[in-house]
């Protein structure tokens, strides 16, 4: 058994949907396999949530889980702006906080990383050298 | 009464007003080679019935939906032949203008008559109302100009009415799920207060309610989550058995899929707590919830029940919201993003304390950003080559959000060098204010409209 650790964004080990309603995001993160989802459980915790959010200024972070799923339901409150009613925010439902919460790096076990699924990072545009 | 064709089969064909009009027919299709069911169409988002009240208010016969004739035109005939009833709360402001439109649509299609039920009760439009909505919201209330106040209608008076023999129903506000619970009620002659069936049928609504984000729709990513015929995805169907529980499928010969993870993301879509999911119904809960492939694009989900459902009814009050003002200008090439931020830096200086302003650099930092623009402030000046400035504002005078526009506009000659393709609108604003209100004062009901 190996403790070798390694570092991945959380959108190789899951899958995420956000929804809205008034000034409240739910965010749903949904492991791709058992093992993704232990490591969800361990890592993906309120605290770590509310600290990635920090520049939103959520009232509160709950978190749900869901064993049958292997998923788990985050609830941010007072995360958009006041809402898609009363946000000046592009994004006023904030649809795209799910792919915000995917980028999160989280430590995962060497060979769980070496098999997790990636695509390759696009490279900026070569515009400035 | 008709025997009824085991199990109940519902499809749904549009997820909000403004979806693609081509679902149904493909969902009728297969409908109609599994014996028959129920179509839905859910078309009314958080504000769209403000819109349609002031559509209403302008035409007493406009305020439903506007793309009625195109969603319902086509598969009319075909539905009314194969005993698939219409389900929608397409009514919006005026559900009974919304069933004459049908009506017409009929005739004019030379068929018979559709037994057409209406449901009404959902604006709470009384003195009596009024005065207990003033009493749950506050002094707030007084100082609001009210578009709209509609209480969310649960899935009775649906499955009334189809018991009754309509042919289609016609709503306004009633709760997403509940166009599915609605008919699933009238199939299976459920009691009341069956509160896992009704969580169960609950949950089954809510995959279908928001339309292909069931079926692959609102789920693709390049490279990590490929869904096949994406621009033609095709609409759900869901078929619920005499406990409630349901198999989620698609319509046949279409694209998308349906698969576990479709299934989840939508199955959690807008929920807070797994446990106590909250409808007119029902407080469904699927914090036990599973699910699993049985190929073929079709998915089981199981491990949902219900309880007791809450005691008062959700109400949604839209109100003038003021003016959004929103103007851009781009800026490319060298020192395109300090040019940008600089153009922001002029409007911020000049609007000073006038009104609250966001200011965002799409191509930099815009979408992740916050409204103070600490994150904008934070963040380094990155060299972007392709920036646009977006500055927003909102305010209850027009004449006040206009300054917005003109100061942007200005930037074309007062601003950075090199600043182009200026846009602004000026826009009205709904807003909405949410409370409960006892069932009591909601008088819900249905009326067959008269075939003439």
């Amino acid at each position: 058994m190996t403790t070798a650790t390694g570092s991945v964004p959380l959108y190789r080990l899951a899958h995420s949907r956000t929804g809205d309603k008034g000034d409240i995001s739910n965010i749903s993160l949904i492991a791709w396999d058992a093992e993704c989802y232990q490591v969800l459980l361990a890592e993906v915790t309120e605290a770590r949530v509310a600290q990635w959010f920090a520049y939103r200024k959520p009232v509160r972070v709950t978190r749900y889980v869901l064993p049958g799923l292997q998923a788990m339901n985050f609830v941010l409150e007072g995360v958009l702006d006041g809402g898609v009613n009363s946000a000046l925010n592009l994004d006023a439902h904030g649809k795209s906080l799910s792919f915000h919460l995917l980028a999160q790096q989280v430590a995962v076990p060497a060979e769980l990383a070496a098999r997790l699924p990636d695509v390759s990072a696009v490279g900026e545009a070569d515009f400035t050298s | 009464m008709t025997a009824p064709h085991f199990p109940c089969l519902v499809g749904c064909a549009t997820g909000f007003s403004g979806d693609r009009t081509d679902g149904a027919p493909p969902v009728v299709r297969t409908l109609a080679a599994r014996g028959g069911g129920t179509l839905i169409f859910e078309t009314l988002a958080e504000r769209t019935l403000a819109l349609a009240q002031l559509a209403r208010n302008q035409d007493p016969e406009a305020g439903y939906e506007p793309l009625l004739e195109d969603l319902v035109g086509p598969v009319l005939g075909d539905c009314m032949k194969h005993g698939i009833n219409i389900v929608s709360n397409f009514g919006a402001a005026n559900p009974p203008a919304a069933a004459r439109r049908i009506a017409s649509i009929a005739a004019r299609q030379g068929l018979p008559a559709p037994r057409i039920a209406v449901i009404h009760g959902d604006a709470l439009d009384s003195p009596e109302q009024r005065a207990l909505l003033r009493e749950r919201l506050g002094a707030e209330f007084d100082r609001i100009d009210v578009i709209s106040a509609n209480a969310y209608l649960g899935a009775q008076e649906i499955a009334q009415a189809l018991r009754a023999g309509a042919q289609v129903v016609v709503a306004g506000r009633v709760a997403d799920p509940s166009l599915t619970v609605g008919p699933a009620l009238a199939h299976y002659d459920w009691s009341d207060d069956d509160w896992p069936r009704l969580g169960r049928a609950t949950m089954a609504g809510h995959l279908l309610e928001c339309g292909t984000q069931v079926t692959g729709g609102y789920f693709a990513v390049p490279g990590l989550k490929e869904v096949p015929g994406l621009h033609e995805t095709g609409f759900p169907i869901a078929q619920i058995d005499a406990d409630g529980a349901c198999v989620i499928g698609k319509a046949e010969n279409t694209g998308g899929k349906v698969d576990a993870r479709t299934v989840k993301e939508q199955l959690l879509y807008e929920v807070h707590d797994p446990a106590r999911y909250l409808t007119p119904d029902v407080v469904a809960d699927l914090s036990q919830a599973g699910v699993t492939e049985l190929g073929g694009d079709r998915v089981a989900v199981h491990g949902i029940t219900g309880h007791a459902r809450p005691r008062e009814l959700k109400v949604n009050v839209c109100y003038r919201g003021g003016w959004l003002a929103e103007a851009e200008i781009s800026y490319a090439g060298l020192q395109a993003e300090a040019r940008a931020r600089l153009a922001g830096d002029i409007v911020a200086r000049r609007i000073g304390s006038a009104m609250r302003l966001r200011i965002d650099l799409i191509g930099a930092m815009s979408i992740l950003a916050d409204d103070d623009g600490a994150l904008l402030a934070g963040v380094p000046d990155r060299h972007g080559q392709d920036v646009r400035l977006r500055v927003a504002a909102r305010h209850d005078d027009r004449a006040t959000a206009e300054r917005v526009l003109r100061e942007v506009t200005a930037l074309y000659c007062c601003g950075p060098a090199g600043g182009g393709g200026v846009r602004t609108s000026l826009r009205p604003r709904l807003a909405t204010l949410s409370c409960t209100v006892p069932r009591e004062i909601v008088a819900a009901g249905w009326t067959m409209q008269e075939s003439r």
